[in-house]
């Protein structure tokens, strides 16, 4: 029993029409990690995740939580999984704590007790001050909290985060990790979908990368970004107009291709070994190329994903369908 | 004080999370008494929304005012040779009008609040799934209650005297209140089944008109063609409305009283169940 898969989903299927948005996904959660789903739009992050919270039904494959079968009991599964949506899913039209109360009342807590959780939690997530304003009045940050808040009421054993962060600004989103990171440190598993790769790179023990339904890798962030090379040469070059005669200094010297944004005159070339940034730069210096920044940085997940599927993260928002 | 939030855990008594326990305490359904909590709580939900949003009172305050009133005036004289006398005729129709217009709003409404956020939640959670379609229906008995007793008052004010007495006429406004709770369950399946707000809107027009029209709500069935007499004898409406008629002018309480009840009876056990099974394979 004590190292039972949190999550334990194997070739999970999901068609919409003719539009294979799953495409045989296996996802194993161990107890207590945070494990992070990576992909862009459309990538079938979201499917996966509502198939496994009973709130899609699964076309094909197999998925138990905690051992518990997800298609046969899914009214066990609705009491082991809190859900936190990409969309805030609270009540527009109650006030916080009158959200709260009623999340509370539906899982069966008596009416005091409620009361009690429903204060309890609105301080833990600095909403107390706000609690008995309509929600209309509340931002993007605060309406997220108060529905990462909803999914505590019971501690559920799992929690699915679906793109926790998307729409924050920096100094919120700083906030919503630190308390991802509690609610690990409480007991809980942290299954989270995002497609922001640094979200995955924090928080994420293990990530699997899902690409056009299929997942591409997975592996600890660490070990996925050891993969693309130890670090990366970052340049801004002077003149935007030049990437394309940089690129072709640095095929020549590293034998590898760069990344390019040449809207931006950005260059990021893969290292692998740190002594040959040196190399680059005088290759571009002898080729009379400017260069207006430059450093030296680990790999991003972006570059992992590029190199793992052999597109950008977010080249692919055509796709967007797959909800 | 900025919203300097820390977010520390102050968990109440922050006890580690314990999944296998947590896999033992689960239960495969809702008890009964559960469900019962579950209803109750959806209810509390849609009173809070309805004194939010008093504009929702429009229909249930509006439509008994006018509809009767004009109603009254305008085909008392060709109807029934005077509007005195044609009151005891209009009144108990005009009653089962406003009821199917009431629950057609619950169609449209539930429509509108399943396209929600918040549906995601409640359908996250281990609630029965009866729960949020039935409680927004006992927010509703009182948007029923309203627009029956108005109806009433309103032709108590033009002259209309019924005959059942007091009791008379608090059961013929129970019986309303009890056939708008039992057709709303036809309009609810619809919501869930349609696509937008605006198709249930459409699609519960094209009943309504008919069922209350093609009834003896304002007219005398007898005075139709045949083929048409035939359909108001079978259409539920007319059953309701001569219950109510029943009730409210003779304070009797006949046999058409006992076959209203039955069929919103039949009404409820056939499209509650329907509208539940849509309810949960949706999204």
């Amino acid at each position: 029993m004590a190292d039972l898969n949190a999550v334990r989903a194997d070739n999970l299927v999901k068609d919409f029409g003719d539009f294979r948005a799953v495409d045989g996904i296996d996802l194993h959660v161990r107890q207590g990690e945070i494990f992070g789903v990576l992909g862009p739009n459309g990538a079938g992050k979201t499917t996966t995740l509502r198939m496994l919270a009973t709130l899609l039904p699964i076309d094909d494959g197999h998925a138990e939580i905690f051992g518990v079968d997800v298609r046969r009991e899914p009214h066990r599964i609705r009491q082991l999984v809190g859900v936190t949506g990409q969309y805030a899913s609270v009540d527009e039209d109650l006030t916080a704590r009158e959200n709260l109360w009623l999340f509370a009342r539906l899982q069966g807590l008596p009416g005091s007790r409620a009361r009690t959780i429903a204060g309890d939690l609105l301080e833990r997530f600095g909403l107390q001050e706000a609690a008995d304003r309509p929600l209309s009045q509340f931002s993007g940050g605060m309406r997220r909290r108060l529905d990462l808040a909803s999914s505590l009421i019971t501690r559920p054993p799992l929690i699915f985060l679906d793109e926790p962060t998307t729409g924050l600004d920096p100094r919120t989103r700083g906030q919503m990790w630190d308390t991802i990171r509690e609610l690990v440190t409480d007991g809980s598993t942290i299954l989270l979908t995002t497609q922001y790769l640094d979200e995955a790179d924090q928080l994420a023990d293990r990530v699997a990368v899902i690409d056009r339904g299929r997942k591409v890798a997975e592996d600890t962030p660490d070990a996925l970004k050891s993969q693309v090379g130890d670090s990366t040469l970052q340049l801004n070059l002077a003149d935007g107009s030049d990437t394309a005669l940089a690129a072709n200094v640095v095929r020549r010297l590293l034998g590898e291709d760069p990344v390019l944004t040449p809207e931006s005159g950005r260059m990021n070339v893969p290292l692998p070994d740190p002594d040959r940034a040196a190399d680059v730069l005088i290759g571009l210096r002898e080729a009379g190329l400017g260069i207006s920044s430059v450093s030296v940085a680990k790999p991003t997940l972006d570059e992992v994903f590029l190199a793992l599927t052999g597109h950008g993260a977010d080249d692919e928002s055509q796709m967007e369908a797959a909800r | 004080m900025t919203t300097t939030s820390t977010m520390t855990p102050a968990t109440p008594g922050s006890r580690r999370i314990d999944p296998p326990a947590a896999v033992a305490r689960t239960t495969p359904h809702s008890s009964v008494r559960e469900t019962w909590v579950q209803t109750l709580a959806m209810a509390w939900r849609a009173l809070k929304k309805m004194r939010r949003k008093p504009e929702q009172f429009f229909d249930v305050l509006i439509q008994p005012l006018l509809f009767t009133a004009m109603f009254a005036f305008i085909f008392g004289g060709a109807i029934s040779g005077s509007v005195s006398d044609y009151l005891p005729v209009l009144i108990p129709g005009i009653l089962a009008q406003t009821a199917l217009t009431v629950c057609m709003a619950t169609g449209v409404q539930l429509r509108e609040d399943m396209d929600k956020g918040v549906f995601d939640r409640f359908k996250s959670l281990p609630i029965a799934r009866i729960a949020p379609l039935a409680g927004p229906m006992i927010a509703d008995l009182i948007r029923y209650g309203i627009a029956s007793v108005l109806t009433l008052a309103t032709g108590l004010a033009i002259g209309y005297r019924p005959g059942g007495g007091v009791l008379g006429s608090v059961g013929g406004i129970a019986l309303t209140v009890f056939a708008g709770w039992s057709l709303a369950w036809i309009f609810t399946w619809l919501g869930t089944m349609a696509r937008s707000a605006q198709s249930v809107q459409g699609i519960s027009m094209m009943i309504m008109f008919p069922l209350t029209f093609l009834s003896n709500a304002f007219v005398p069935a007898e005075t139709l063609p045949g083929w048409l007499e035939a359909f108001v004898k079978v259409n539920p409406v007319s059953h309701v409305v001569s219950a109510v008629r029943d009730l409210l002018n003779d304070g009797a309480v006949t046999a058409e009283v006992g076959w209203a009840v039955v069929g919103c009876a039949v009404v409820v056990a056939i499209f509650a169940p329907l509208a539940v099974r849509s309810y949960s394979r949706k999204m």
